[in-house]
C-alpha cells in the first residue's frame, strides 16, 4: 500500500512541477543567462559579456529616470491605496465586528469592486478620455465648477503626467483592497469591540487601537502586492502617456525601458539585465516589507 | 598586481563560464532545412518547385491585406499544385522572432508596423535572402523588362544594406502638410510659398476662428517631419548627410536651427490648437478632419487612415513644405519621401524560390493598381496609378511627387539609430510645448548624437 501511495504522490506532483519548471523556472534561468550576453534577439548565437550590461545600467539616464519614477510610484501608490481602502472599509463596517456601517454598505461593497473587473488596457483607454486636453472629462468637470484655472493637458505636462498615471493605479486598485479589508474587519470579534466601546472609545480611537492592529496582516499583504504593482505600471504608461514614457521621460517606468531596449533597439541582453535588476528590486522590497511589518501577533483566543 | 590564487581561480571560472554561456540561445535550429528548387524555364524563371506549399506572413495594418491576398491569387493561378497559407498580423516581430531564432521562418514576410523586426540585425545574422535574382527576373507584366526596372527610383536603394538588396518596400510615402482645399477655397486662402507667408496666413486663419495647426502631440515625430523637411530644403542634401552620418555639430547647422526656429514660431505665435501636445494621432487627425484646425503634418497614409471620418467634400490635399529661406538649397516642391512596407524572404525558409515568386506577383502592375485603389496609397511600381481615378488626397500626393521630380529626400538616422530618434522626439516634444527653445533643442539632440557616435556597441552606417 505504501508503495502505491508514493506512486500516487509522484504522479500527482509531477505534472504541476514540470509545468512550473518549463514555464516559470526555465524562463527565469534563461533571463539570468541572457543578462550576461549581448544577444540581439534574432541570431541563434550570443556573446558572453559578463556584467557589462549591469554596469551600463547605472549610467543610462533613461533607466535612472525609470528607476526614479517607479520609486515615486512605490512611495505614493501603496500608501494612498491602503489609506483610502482602510477609510472606505471602516465606513462600510463601522470599524469592525458587524457594527453598522453607512447606509447601503452592501451595495457599495459591490460597486467598489467594479474597477477590478476592467482590464488594464481598457482602463488606460478610458482614462485617456478623462485626461483629454481641452474638452476631456476632467477638464470639463473643472470648467463646470468654475476651476478653469486648473484645466491643463494632464498627460502632456511633466508636472502632472506621473501623478495622473498614479491616480489611475490607485483608482483601479482601491476597490479590491476595500473588499479585502472589509472581510478582515468583519472577522474582528464583537466582544473586543464592545469592550472598547464600553470603555468609552470613540470611532477614531476604536479604529486606531482595535481595528487597525487586528487587520495588520491584510495590510501587510496589500502593501507587498501594491508595491509590485507600483514597480510595474508598464501597460498603463504604454497606453496612456505621451511618447510613451513622456513627456520627456516624466512617466518612463522600468518595464517600458526594458520593452523598448528589447523590441525597439534589439538589445535583448541588456533588456534581460534590466529584468534581472527589477527581479532583485522586487524581491528585496517584498522581504523588507514582510520583515518591517512583522511584529507581535495579536492572539485572539 | 600579482595574481593571487583567488584572482587566478576567478579568471578561470569566468573563462569557463564564458565558454559555456556564449553558446546557442535556444536548443535546435542548427540543422539547415532542406530547400526545394524546381527547373528554371521561361514560364518559371525563378525555378519554383512544383507542388510545394508557400507560407506568407503579412502585416495587416493601415493598408489592409487585400493586396497581399491579391498576390496570393496570382501565385495560385501560376502554381496550381501549391497550397498557400496567408496570415495577416499586427505584431509581426513578436510572432516571428522566435521562429527566426529557431530556424523555422515563413517563406515571405511583410516586416512592417510598430512591432517589426530590425532588418539590419536580421541581415547581420544571415537571416535574409539576397533579392538580386528577383530583381533581374523578368517582370510579370512584360518579360522583356526585369523587375528592377519596373520600380520607382530609390526603391532598390532603400532595401539595400551594405551592397546587397535584402528587402523591397511596397508603398511610396510622402510627408508634407495637409489641408482641406474646400475650406481654403471657402475662405479664399492659398497655400503659402514661404514660411513667412505661412506665419502670416496662420494669423488670418486664427482671425477666422480656426486653429491654424494641430499635431499628433503624443508622438512628437509627426512634427519632426516638417521640421526636418524645412531643414533639408534650406541646407540641401549635404545637411541631411551630415545629420545621418553623425557629424560633429550637425544638429547646430544653420539650416537645422532655422527650421527649429520656424516650427517654434508656431508655438510662440499661439498657432497650435490648444492641447495638441496631449492628443494621440487619432484625436489630432479627427480634430483636423472636423475642421478645428487648418493644417496637420502627416505622411501620405492620412487619407486612408481618415476614410471613415472625412466629411463629404473635404477635399484633403497634401502640400510640400513651403520654402524656409529665400535662398533654399533645394527647389520649391522638394518633398520628404521614402518607401515603406518591407517585404523580405527569410534565408532559412522552406520554399525561398516560392517566396521570390510571390514577390514577383506582388510587384506586378495588376496588384499595384489594386493597392492604389484599396489602400489609397502610392505603390512603388512605375505607372501603376496612371489612368486610375484617384481619391483627392492620393491625387495630391501623386501631383506632389510629380512636381518634386528627382528632388525627393529622406533621412536615415531614424532607422539607423533608434536611440537617437527617441532623443530627437523627446526634444521635439519639449520644443513644441515651449519648454525648450530652438537652441536648447539643438543642444540636447547634438549631445545625444555625439553619444551615439562615441558608442562602439552601436553599428555605424554612412551615406
Amino acid at each position: 500500500m505504501r508503495h502505491g501511495k508514493y506512486r500516487f504522490l509522484i504522479g500527482a506532483l509531477a505534472p504541476p512541477l514540470l509545468l512550473y519548471g518549463v514555464f516559470v523556472v526555465s524562463p527565469y534561468a534563461q533571463a539570468f543567462h541572457l543578462a550576461l550576453t549581448d544577444w540581439n534577439g534574432l541570431s541563434a548565437e550570443a556573446g558572453f559579456v559578463g556584467l557589462a550590461n549591469f554596469a551600463e545600467l547605472w549610467g543610462d539616464p533613461l533607466f535612472l529616470a525609470a528607476l526614479r519614477n517607479n520609486g515615486l510610484l512605490l512611495l505614493a501608490v501603496p500608501l494612498a491605496t491602503i489609506a483610502l481602502a482602510l477609510f472606505f472599509a471602516a465606513c462600510l463596517t463601522g470599524g469592525g465586528a458587524r457594527r453598522k456601517g453607512v447606509r447601503g454598505s452592501g451595495l457599495y461593497r459591490v460597486v467598489y469592486f467594479f474597477p477590478q473587473l476592467l482590464s488594464v488596457a481598457i482602463l488606460g483607454v478610458l482614462f485617456q478620455f478623462v485626461y483629454t486636453p481641452g474638452d476631456g472629462l476632467l477638464n470639463g468637470l473643472l470648467g463646470a465648477v468654475g476651476l478653469d484655472a486648473l484645466q491643463r493637458s494632464w498627460l502632456a505636462d511633466p508636472a502632472t503626467a506621473l501623478p495622473a498615471v498614479a491616480a489611475v493605479m490607485v483608482w483601479s486598485a482601491v476597490g479590491f483592497y476595500v473588499v479585502l479589508f472589509t472581510a478582515a474587519m468583519d472577522s474582528i470579534p464583537a466582544d473586543v469591540v464592545e469592550a472598547a466601546t464600553l470603555d468609552g472609545a470613540g470611532r477614531f480611537t476604536l479604529f486606531r487601537r482595535i481595528t487597525l492592529p487586528l487587520v495588520r496582516d491584510s495590510v501587510q499583504v496589500a502593501y507587498v502586492y501594491l508595491g509590485i504593482l507600483a514597480l510595474d505600471g508598464f501597460a498603463l504608461v504604454q497606453i496612456m502617456t505621451v511618447g510613451p514614457g513622456g513627456p520627456d521621460n516624466a512617466t518612463e517606468v522600468m518595464g517600458l525601458t526594458l520593452y523598448r531596449a528589447a523590441f525597439t533597439y534589439g538589445e535583448f541582453g541588456y533588456a534581460a539585465a534590466m529584468g534581472v535588476t527589477l527581479f532583485f528590486i522586487t524581491l528585496t522590497l517584498t522581504a523588507l516589507a514582510l520583515r518591517a511589518t512583522r511584529s507581535e501577533r495579536v492572539e485572539l483566543a | 598586481m600579482n595574481p593571487t590564487r583567488r584572482t587566478v581561480l576567478r579568471a578561470s571560472t569566468a573563462a569557463g563560464a564564458a565558454a559555456a554561456l556564449s553558446g546557442c540561445v535556444t536548443a535546435g535550429g542548427s540543422d539547415p532545412a532542406e530547400q526545394a528548387t524546381g527547373a528554371v524555364t521561361d514560364e518559371n524563371p525563378l525555378g519554383v518547385p512544383a507542388d510545394t506549399d508557400l507560407e506568407v506572413v503579412m502585416f495587416d495594418g493601415g493598408y489592409g491585406d487585400e493586396y497581399t491576398r491579391h498576390a496570393v491569387t496570382l501565385y495560385e493561378e501560376r502554381h496550381p499544385g501549391a497550397a498557400v497559407t496567408h496570415e495577416g498580423l499586427q505584431k509581426v516581430g513578436e510572432v516571428l522572432q522566435p521562429r527566426f531564432v529557431a530556424g523555422e521562418p515563413p517563406d515571405v514576410v511583410d516586416n512592417t508596423g510598430a512591432g517589426r523586426l530590425d532588418i539590419a540585425a536580421l541581415a547581420d545574422a544571415g537571416q535574409l535572402t539576397d533579392l538580386a535574382e528577383l530583381l533581374d527576373a523578368p517582370s510579370l507584366d512584360d518579360p522583356s523588362v526585369p523587375v528592377r526596372d519596373t520600380l520607382l527610383p530609390g526603391v532598390v536603394e532603400d532595401g539595400t544594406l551594405d551592397g546587397t538588396a535584402y528587402f523591397l518596400n511596397y508603398s511610396y510615402v510622402v510627408w508634407g502638410v495637409w489641408y482641406s482645399r474646400s475650406l481654403f477655397d471657402e475662405h479664399g486662402w492659398t497655400y503659402p510659398a514661404t514660411w513667412d507667408d505661412m506665419i502670416a496666413l496662420c494669423g488670418e486663419i486664427k482671425a477666422a476662428g480656426i486653429a491654424p495647426w494641430t499635431w499628433q502631440g503624443k508622438y512628437p515625430e509627426y512634427m519632426m517631419d516638417p521640421l526636418q523637411s524645412l531643414a533639408a530644403k534650406a541646407g540641401g542634401l549635404e545637411l541631411v548627410r551630415a545629420v545621418d552620418n553623425l557629424e560633429p555639430d550637425a544638429w547646430r547647422q544653420d539650416g537645422v536651427l532655422a527650421a527649429a526656429d520656424a516650427i517654434h514660431r508656431l508655438v510662440t505665435g499661439g498657432h497650435l490648437l490648444e492641447g495638441s501636445e496631449g492628443l494621440s494621432h487619432t484625436e489630432a487627425q479627427n480634430a483636423w478632419s472636423g475642421g478645428q484646425a487648418a493644417f496637420i503634418p502627416c505622411g501620405s497614409w492620412l487619407e486612408g487612415e481618415q476614410q471613415g471620418v472625412t466629411p463629404e467634400g473635404f477635399d484633403m490635399t497634401l502640400a510640400a513644405l513651403p520654402a524656409l529661406t529665400a535662398a533654399d538649397a533645394l527647389p520649391d516642391g522638394a518633398v520628404q519621401g521614402a518607401s515603406s512596407e518591407s517585404f523580405l524572404v527569410p534565408a532559412q525558409a522552406l520554399n525561398p524560390r516560392g517566396g521570390l515568386e510571390y514577390l514577383r506577383c506582388l510587384f506586378s502592375g495588376e496588384v499595384a493598381r489594386g493597392f492604389a485603389e484599396s489602400a489609397r496609397a502610392m505603390p512603388v511600381v512605375k505607372g501603376a496609378t496612371e489612368g486610375l481615378d484617384l481619391a483627392p488626397g492620393l491625387a495630391s500626393v501623386a501631383a506632389a511627387l510629380d512636381t518634386a521630380g528627382e528632388h525627393v529626400f529622406g533621412y536615415k538616422y531614424r532607422t539607423w539609430y533608434p536611440e537617437l530618434a527617441k532623443a530627437v522626439d523627446d526634444a521635439t516634444g519639449e520644443l513644441l510645448t515651449g519648454r525648450a527653445d530652438p537652441e536648447q533643442w539643438a543642444d540636447r539632440i547634438q549631445q545625444a548624437a555625439d553619444q551615439t557616435a562615441a558608442d562602439d556597441t552601436i553599428a555605424k552606417h554612412e551615406r
